[in-house]
């Protein structure tokens, strides 16, 4: 089975500062991979460099086969920890914006019953995470945790091969985390997706993972610690088996 | 209670903001009388009753020599040249401002030109475009002009740049180019932005409308200020200047209002 996105020999220098070495990874289609590791260990630089908002030093990176474009485009979709969603548009026209910028090239807005099919499809989605009851509010009247399931169903509209999540909770209550879980995992089953979330919550990376990837450095060297990047040190495999449904082990 | 905690409510607030401006009357009237008690002919200081009397006349009898009635042509004249420079100033800051911000070549290629006029003071320019336009409206404009707009390129192409990088990345995989982001994202986020440009571009405009009509023109608010100077005039002087200020806060009003009702995302419409 070819892996749906592959990192061959992949290096990210900034000068003298090597901030990723040799990361070589295959991920399957429809697998969740947890990235974690320790800060400044390159775990946001990776998800950069598969988003294509950072172009590696060296090494190739494809997805289905394909070199990756040296920028953003619509196959990788993403949830930053922040500013994923636009200020400037209520909750529907947030969602409704990828079908807007894919169908209107010149415009960027559709009209008539385009406008409405829109609608109805980005009404479903949002639905789908959680805030249908929500579609006029701007993202400054809702909490963090809505303005990130606004940023999932946004970024879910427009299918990507691979979904990428920048530390998508990290700013999140406890209480909604766990809600942000269980909304996750079952988007992942649902749609089929294939996921890499960065994290800096060991217990959300094995708990939500179906692969766990550390990232950090091999070698140290104490009197140039910039000198050596960080690669993938672990790799664990957590289930053989495609999505399956389990329980959130979350509640205590 | 502590300073920093205290806030005034609406009535409070009211009531506190007119103290200071009741005082500056008062101790102007009381000069005036004062003036006009030794020397009832006294110009420096009008009386309220002789600054009324001024501008009546200046706003309902037409001038000999003209023919027209000057308050309102001065005020049509000045409105007309401020509000032409603004608008132009202000569609070049939104056009300019946008893809200087959103578009790095641009940025690299116009961006230290414009850094480099908004250094130039405007008024060293003034003998330059009289010489160029001639003395008509196009200079007074084009001083207007030359005077507010790069700072308000430089403040809306700033606003836009520094939109957060992962916000123009999340466009970018949802399917938007380069001239999508500009027209979706960048543009929409901008206009609150040069909404508080222009209001703050207020002031120097006026500045600059004052001295072009101060320097040559034959009507306007600046030019009968400069011109009624000659006689001494205040009673005409102080009513007028209470009249430009008059007219830049309903202008800033405005513009805050319109602010606020079209981008109610832009003014803490928080939850």
């Amino acid at each position: 089975m070819s892996a749906l996105l592959s990192l061959r020999n992949v290096w990210v220098e900034y000068g003298d500062r090597v901030v990723l070495e040799k990361v070589d990874l295959d991920v399957e289609q429809g697998s969740f991979v947890s990235v974690v590791g320790p800060s400044g260990a390159g775990k946001s630089t990776f998800l950069r460099v598969v988003l294509g908002q950072e172009v590696p030093t060296s090494g190739i990176i494809t997805l289905d086969g394909e070199p990756l474009a040296r920028e953003c485009g619509p196959d990788r979709g993403v949830v930053f920890q922040r500013y994923s969603v636009f200020p400037h548009l209520t909750v529907l026209q947030n969602v409704m914006f990828g079908l807007e910028c894919t169908k209107a090239p010149l415009l960027a807005r559709l009209f008539g019953d385009a406008k409405k099919r829109a609608a109805a499809e980005a009404t479903a989605m949002l639905q789908a995470v959680g805030l249908g009851d929500s579609l006029n509010l701007y993202p400054s009247q809702m909490s963090g945790g809505m303005q990130q399931r606004l940023a999932i169903a946004q970024a879910l509209i427009m299918r990507p091969r691979i979904l990428l999540l920048d530390e998508p909770f990290g700013a999140l209550d406890p209480g909604i985390r766990a809600d942000m879980h269980v909304l996750i995992r079952q988007l992942w089953q649902d749609f089929g997706l294939t996921i890499i979330m960065v994290t800096h919550d060991i217990k959300e990376a094995f708990s939500l993972g179906t692969r766990v990837l550390a990232l950090d450095k091999r070698r140290h060297d104490p009197h140039a610690p910039h000198r050596y990047g960080a690669t993938a040190v672990y790799d664990l495999e957590l289930r053989k088996d495609a999505p399956t449904p389990e329980p959130e082990p979350e509640a205590a | 209670m502590r300073w920093v905690n205290r806030e005034p409510d609406r009535k409070q607030r009211l009531a506190l903001g007119a103290v200071p401006m009741l005082l500056l009357v008062i101790l102007y009237l009381f000069a005036a009388y004062a003036r006009h008690a030794v020397n009832p002919a006294d110009k420096i200081l009008p009386l309220p009753s002789g600054m009324a009397t001024a501008l009546w006349a200046q706003m309902t009898k037409a001038d000999v020599l003209s023919g027209t009635v000057v308050f309102w042509a001065d005020t049509l004249a000045s409105l007309q040249r401020l509000g032409l420079g603004l608008a132009i100033a202000t569609l070049m800051a939104l056009l300019v401002g946008l893809v200087l911000g959103a578009l790095p070549p641009v940025r690299a290629t116009f961006g230290p030109l414009v850094t480099g006029i908004a250094v130039i003071p405007p008024i060293a320019l003034l003998p330059i475009l009289f010489v160029a336009l001639g003395l008509g409206e196009t200079a007074k404009v084009a001083l207007i002009v030359i005077g507010i707009a790069p700072v308000m390129i430089r403040d809306v192409a700033g606003h836009v740049g520094t939109l957060p990088r992962e916000m123009l990345a999340k466009a970018q995989t949802l399917g938007a180019g380069s001239w999508q982001i500009l027209i979706r994202v960048a543009l929409p986020q901008a206009m609150p932005r040069l909404i508080l440009a222009l209001r703050l571009a207020l002031g120097p405009a006026w500045v600059f409308l004052i001295s072009a009509e101060a320097i040559a023109s034959d009507v306007g608010l600046g030019y009968r200020i400069f011109l009624v100077r000659r006689y001494l005039a205040m009673d005409v002087i102080i009513p007028y200047v209470a009249w430009i200020a008059l007219l830049a806060i309903a202008m800033d009003w405005g513009l805050k209002t319109l602010s606020q009702k079209a981008f109610p995302w832009a003014h803490g419409a928080s939850h």
